[in-house]
């Protein structure tokens, strides 16, 4: 690093200071206001600091339902998208095949589409079909569209396991079906988890979705009913508010911590031929 | 591998490609048939529903027929439309390239060669909000901007203000502040890594021989990170044409048509007001900006399959 005089390090350091300042300041209205049964629009310190808000959201059967079909739906979702992806980007990192090109540009170029821009289609297709207000019809959908971006990533994390690692494994007398498992797969696990993880947070965050093709209130997840706060009467409990959504924010908080560990890992096993 | 190899192996060759071939369909068989029901046929259908009198409710719900172009007519003449199409260009505008691109940067530039503890805590704190699920993105902002909210109160009890009604007098620029403030973190991370990749030597180099600090920054660190800063762009440009949660839940698009997006223009015409031709000719609009967007930049990517 280059020399900085002490002035312009004091400066940058206070204005680092004031930002992380201006992001904190949003997010410590929802740490407060959970923990404070008399919450109100605006920050304050809670008078007396109460886990009366969470308890009133965890014995919520509604509330609780609604968080289980989210795990469910992003669980299911991720599981899908990591095995598909799998299946499909062998093949595609491994075989000369003539159209390989054209399906990985397609790919590339599906994963950079605004999926907003599809639902009243797919909303048409499913009353078609009927499926609307089908959880298994919407989870499908959901899965399809992370495909296109989970096959992408897959190909290249299954490119950067050396292929010579796998023909050992066949000199040794390992099938195909083998040396994928026994060989390939474990040594990119760290891609694998990168896949699943960022494919469930988007999913459990996926609020658009749920909301267009889920009609029954009873089936809708976890981003859809934060919204039932915004009572009737126009009243809102901004305490409940705030300790729903610091615990629909923390899976999402806790697989990240989880999964950066797993990116700070690294690839690095090109050691591995040497 | 010598010619006589070749030709011993010839045939083998050939049963092998057949094999692999086959066993290349069968696994990409699942991936196929998901993306062929759900990803292209929708595509397909956006093109055919916008040319109908597609609608749910009322006498054309029940009598689905071909009109033409009289969605679209009907769109160049809305002037929502256009209203749409400007509140897009000024969101992706100034929360994506102006906001996130030039925050990232920013804070991914300063944060070199800082005590480390301070960094991870600053990055910590940025990303968080980057984590946070964006309907609860949009409730920290409208408990922050809220006609009793946090700003309010502390312009009040600093500067004694007069409370302002910020999400209905500026919906603008307070959707692009939340915006900014969720997805800088990508940005920076996205900076972060290419910064770091920047040798030592050019920079010491640069400023023995006489570079002050804007010359340095200017002429050695952005000319640099150039590939980066356009890659980024794309991708965030890309990010940004979708967002629909963080507007609806702050906004719901108004007041009027002040901050309906396209997303959100859509949503109004297919299932507010039950419109799904034009909603789906919408779509299609919002589609091509995307396909434009996605195509420039596996252009600038230049990317190598």
């Amino acid at each position: 690093m280059m020399r900085e005089n002490k002035t312009v390090r004091f400066v940058q350091y206070v204005v680092l200071a004031v930002i992380a300042l201006l992001f904190l300041l949003p997010l410590l209205w929802m740490l407060f206001s959970s923990i404070d049964t008399h919450a109100i629009q605006a920050i304050q310190l809670p008078k007396q600091p109460t886990l009366a808000n969470f308890m009133a959201i965890l014995t919520d059967s509604n509330i609780m339902r609604s968080f289980g079909i989210g795990l469910l739906v992003s669980g299911f979702q991720a599981i899908f998208v990591v095995l598909i992806s799998v299946l499909a980007a062998y093949p595609l990192s491994r075989y000369p095949l003539p159209w390989k090109k054209p399906f990985l540009l397609s790919i590339l170029f599906l994963t950079s589409l605004p999926m907003t821009a599809v639902i009243v289609p797919v909303y048409q297709m499913f009353l078609y079909l009927k499926f609307q207000n089908s959880l298994i019809a919407t989870t499908v959908f959901m899965i399809s569209t992370s495909l296109p971006y989970g096959i992408w990533m897959m190909k290249n994390f299954m490119d950067s396991v050396p292929h010579e690692l796998e023909e050992a494994a066949w000199i040794d007398g390992s099938t195909v079906w083998e040396g994928v498992r026994k060989v390939v797969l474990p040594l990119m696990l760290p891609g694998i988890f990168t896949i699943g993880i960022f494919t469930f947070t988007g999913s459990w965050g996926n609020f658009f979705v749920p909301f267009i093709l889920i009609t029954s209130p009873e089936k809708l997840p976890a981003s859809v009913t934060i919204f039932q706060f915004f009572g009737n009467n126009g009243l809102v409990n901004y305490g409940q508010l705030a300790a729903f959504s610091v615990l629909y924010t923390l899976p999402v908080v806790i697989l990240y911590t989880f999964a950066q560990r797993y990116m700070s890992q690294g690839f690095s096993f090109g050691g591995a031929v040497k | 591998m010598d010619a006589s190899n070749v030709i011993k192996n010839k045939p083998h060759k050939t049963q092998q490609q057949k094999t692999e071939r086959r066993l290349s369909v069968w696994l990409m068989l699942p991936s196929m048939i998901l993306l062929l029901i759900f990803f292209l046929t929708p595509m397909i259908l956006t093109v055919v529903f916008s040319l109908t009198n597609l609608s749910l409710t009322g006498e054309a719900a029940s009598s689905l027929h071909f009109i033409g172009f009289q969605n679209y007519l009907q769109m160049f003449k809305d002037p929502a439309l256009a209203t749409s199409i400007w509140n897009t260009i000024v969101f992706v505008l100034f929360s994506a390239v102006i906001g996130q691109c030039f925050f990232g940067f920013l804070i991914a530039f300063m944060m070199r060669g800082k005590n480390k503890t301070f960094r991870r805590i600053i990055g910590l704190i940025i990303i968080a909000a980057w984590v946070t699920p964006e309907v609860v993105v949009g409730f920290c902002w409208v408990a922050f901007l809220g006609d009793n909210g946090t700003l309010n109160m502390l312009a009040h009890n600093l500067l004694g203000m007069k409370p302002v009604a910020w999400l209905y007098t500026f919906p603008m620029v307070s959707i692009i502040i939340a915006n900014v403030w969720r997805g800088t973190a990508f940005s920076m991370m996205v900076f972060q890594t290419a910064l770091d990749d920047i040798p030592q030597e050019v920079e010491e180099a640069a400023v023995m021989d006489g570079a002050t600090r804007w010359q340095l920054v200017t002429r050695i660190t952005i000319p640099m990170v150039k590939g980066t800063i356009a890659t980024n762009i794309m991708l965030v440009t890309l990010q940004t044409l979708g967002v629909f949660s963080l507007i609806y839940t702050m906004t719901g698009g108004g007041p009027e048509n002040a901050t309906s997006t396209l997303p959100v223009f859509m949503y109004k015409q297919a299932f507010v007001s039950y419109q799904l031709g034009y909603g789906t000719a919408i779509s299609l609009v919002l589609l091509l900006i995307g396909a434009l967007a996605s195509l420039l930049y596996m252009k600038i990517l230049k990317v190598k399959i």
